[in-house]
């Protein structure tokens, strides 16, 4: 089995989409699931969500933003070079309930909520997206989400004001609750912004999920190196989600167990980048 | 051999031979396998102990009841070709088993020697005859019968089943979720314990038999039982092992730095997180490791954190040394390597430090009080005796659930934990082309059970559809 790269695309300096081979994987893909690639042999195992996927003709695409070694290395792949093991689907798919929704996606999440909204419509629903980014240039996938949303349907909002709303992604939600115009609201990206997404919404008393990307190891339930606390229970992001109701979410539990290897992730990034460690593609 | 008249007259007050161990203080710096095991002289030595009992106990005492005083003779005979192939008859993978079984509560827990002292020590003589697979007959693979299994998980119930499948003539397929063969071989047990190139050389020998093997293949998500059966398989063995690790269900449980065990065992076994950076996937080498838990997966995890440079690294398991259920072997190692080992003692808190990572767990000291339903004697908490101890690494090595996909594959009944029902004798489940075993059906048991497991399935399925 061999996962060729068959399209590399650059959204922005830090964000790249790669469309690879994978017949099995694309007949069974649905949204919200995730992959889980290990670059090479000495490479680690990390999750990315299925950006898009086409069963005829067999690939899946992932979309990635280069935080530390792993991504950086990926960064470097170009067409046709194989990356040596991807396994997915994983996770449960998105559960797309009846009604008009609310998808909002911030920064590399856009990835995220790009097909989420996009099978949501294809469903049947309304569907509002609101895109959240710190600066314009990480605003990732307008033309994407214009390209089966109008102008009423997507909402923008930049940190710095260098594009469309100045604020945070909570501002168009709090408006859109208020108009009653969604009925669910989906949400990923940042832990502070899906953390302030579920407090609006339970303002509201509109349910909100949310897809939660902690660290994992094995992807299949084994490890629990995943796990959250979702309404005081332990659950396993990777077999019980990654979607969980946002509201009852432990946000300070998963903001520190994601950040706990940071220092590592520092210093592989060093070895990489120093050329001391022996990787190659 | 010793003889009289041309009758062996067994060396039965001999002692044990002891265990071919690498030097504590060495081994446990790194991960060199701990028991070189028996050279030739010492094979032949302990083999002459043993009275080759006209009632053998200890082929009772085997779970898959393997000809023991046969092979032990052979080794006597210097015939260590004939040997294997006895051990065959009934077990495929001596070479793991002979290192991970628990002897002695099998085999060497019923030797009749024990009465005078020591067992023969028979997994070690099984292990010397299954680390020379190359002296071993050349199975006989029956013609081709254009029958197709698949089988779900590549560890020792799944290679079990496929190896013995393919020497029957089926066309097999395995699918594996991780992208390497072996299982809780590859990512459980530890390379001091079980080098992976024996695991290694088990798979290389399923593939020169035309034992397919699709890897990064989690079946349930990539395909279910029903589209394999569109896709021409005549039957699947689904061997997908224990899966999610059981709670302590205390409060910090979540903090950073506390693990499950088998978080802890794959970044090592299977992600090589002890050669971090040269490998990508890190982990937490603590000074003070608590591991709870008395079983073989807590003492590779305690022992594998002396091996990352824990400086005090302690077993904390709530009742005492003799009713762990780890290998004896484990927990003699352990202590030699200078693990520590705290009975009687149960976990209540995990308290995190000033930077949010676990600093210390409290723990309610207890006694043994009445048997309970597995006949050990039931810890009881001792009012008051609460203790802190200090630690910057906690594992949790308390067993196992049901592994989630046994629902997801589809296409057979299920008891009310998620474990597949299936019969004890033949691995049928409730779907007549479906047949199931190893911990998916028994919950987390050993090694030997499961290769058992996937034998008689594999006997099943040849007799039911190999004509």
């Amino acid at each position: 089995m061999s996962y060729r790269i068959l399209e590399k695309q650059q959204y922005s300096e830090k964000v790249f989409k790669f469309r690879i081979d994978a017949p099995k994987m694309a007949a069974h893909a649905k949204a919200g699931q995730f992959l889980m690639v290990r670059a090479n042999e000495c490479g680690e195992r990390v999750p990315f969500t299925f950006a898009n996927w086409n069963a005829d003709e067999g690939w899946v695409e992932f979309i990635f933003m280069v935080v530390g070694k792993t991504t950086q290395m990926l960064s470097s792949y170009e067409v046709g070079d194989e990356i040596l093991d991807v396994t997915g689907p994983l996770g449960q798919p998105t559960e797309i309930d009846e009604g008009r929704w609310c998808v909002i996606g911030g920064g590399v999440g856009l990835a995220i909520a790009n097909p989420v909204a996009r099978q949501m419509v294809e469903a049947g629903r309304e569907v509002h997206v609101i895109m959240g980014a710190r600066t314009k240039d990480l605003l990732l996938l307008e033309d994407q989400f214009r390209s089966f949303l109008d102008d009423d349907h997507l909402h923008i909002t930049t940190d710095d004001g260098s594009y469309g709303e100045q604020g945070v992604v909570t501002a168009p939600l709090e408006r859109l609750l208020q108009e009653k115009a969604v009925d669910h609201v989906f949400c990923v990206g940042p832990v502070p912004m899906m953390k302030f997404s579920a407090l609006t919404a339970e303002k509201y008393n509109t349910p909100i999920i949310a897809s939660l990307n902690p660290i994992m190891v094995d992807g299949t339930g084994m490890c629990g190196c995943c796990r959250v606390e979702v309404g005081g229970e332990t659950k396993f992001a990777c077999v019980d989600g990654p979607d969980f109701d946002a509201t009852q979410v432990n946000w300070a539990d998963l903001q520190m167990r994601q950040a706990a290897y940071r220092t590592e992730e520092g210093e592989s990034l060093k070895a990489f980048e120093e050329g001391s460690c022996s990787c190659q593609k | 051999m010793p003889e009289v008249n041309g009758r062996y007259i067994p060396n039965a007050k001999a002692p044990r031979v002891p265990d071919n161990e690498e030097p504590a203080a060495e081994r446990a710096c790194d991960f060199r396998p701990v028991d070189k095991g028996y050279t030739k002289e010492m094979a032949i030595e302990e083999a002459n102990r043993c009275l080759n009992c006209k009632k053998p106990l200890c082929v009772d005492g085997c779970p898959v009841n393997i000809k023991i005083p046969q092979f032990i003779e052979a080794i006597r005979a210097e015939e260590f070709g004939r040997g294997l192939d006895i051990i065959r008859e009934d077990s495929m993978l001596p070479a793991i088993c002979g290192r991970v079984c628990p002897q002695e509560s099998q085999c060497e827990g019923v030797c009749i020697l024990n009465k005078k002292g020591n067992p023969i020590a028979i997994g070690q003589l099984e292990r010397f005859l299954g680390d020379q697979p190359e002296l071993g007959s050349t199975p006989k693979i029956a013609p081709k019968n254009g029958k197709k299994v698949a089988v779900v998980g590549s560890g020792p119930s799944g290679i079990t089943c496929a190896g013995e499948l393919a020497r029957n003539g089926f066309e097999v397929t395995v699918f594996e979720a991780f992208f390497t063969g072996g299982g809780v071989l590859v990512y459980g047990i530890p390379e001091f314990r079980l080098p992976k190139a024996v695991v290694k050389r088990e798979i290389d020998g399923l593939t020169e038999l035309g034992v397919k093997f699709e890897y990064n293949s989690v079946v349930g998500r990539i395909t279910t039982a029903d589209e394999l059966f569109e896709e021409g398989y005549d039957a699947i063995y689904i061997a997908t092992g224990a899966g999610l690790p059981k709670f302590l269900n205390v409060p910090g449980e979540n903090l950073p730095k506390v693990f499950f065990a088998n978080e802890y065992l794959t970044r090592v076994n299977l992600m090589r997180a002890n050669e971090f950076p040269e490998f990508d996937t890190p982990t937490k080498h603590g000074k003070n490791v608590v591991v709870f838990g008395g079983g073989n997966v807590a003492m590779d995890a305690v022992r594998t954190a002396k091996r990352l440079g824990a400086e005090r690294a302690i077993i904390a398991y709530r009742r005492t040394e003799e009713e762990m259920p780890a290998r004896r072997a484990e927990l003699h190692q352990a202590k030699q390597e200078g693990v520590e080992v705290m009975p009687l003692v149960a976990p209540l808190e995990f308290i995190a430090g000033e930077d949010g990572n676990v600093a210390s767990v409290r723990v309610q000291r207890c006694e043994l009080g009445e048997p309970d339903e597995s006949g050990r004697r039931r810890p009881v908490p001792i009012e008051g005796a609460i203790e802190e101890i200090p630690c910057d690494v906690a594992i949790s090595a308390i067993g196992t659930n049901a592994n989630p996909f046994a629902e997801l594959i589809g296409g057979m009944e299920l008891n009310k934990w998620g474990y597949i029902v299936a019969n004890e004798e033949t691995g049928a489940t409730s779907n007549p082309r479906i047949w199931a075993g190893g911990d998916i059906v028994t919950g987390a048991a050993t090694v030997i059970l499961a290769m058992g497991a996937g034998k008689k399935a594999a006997a099943d399925i040849t007799e039911k559809l190999g004509a």
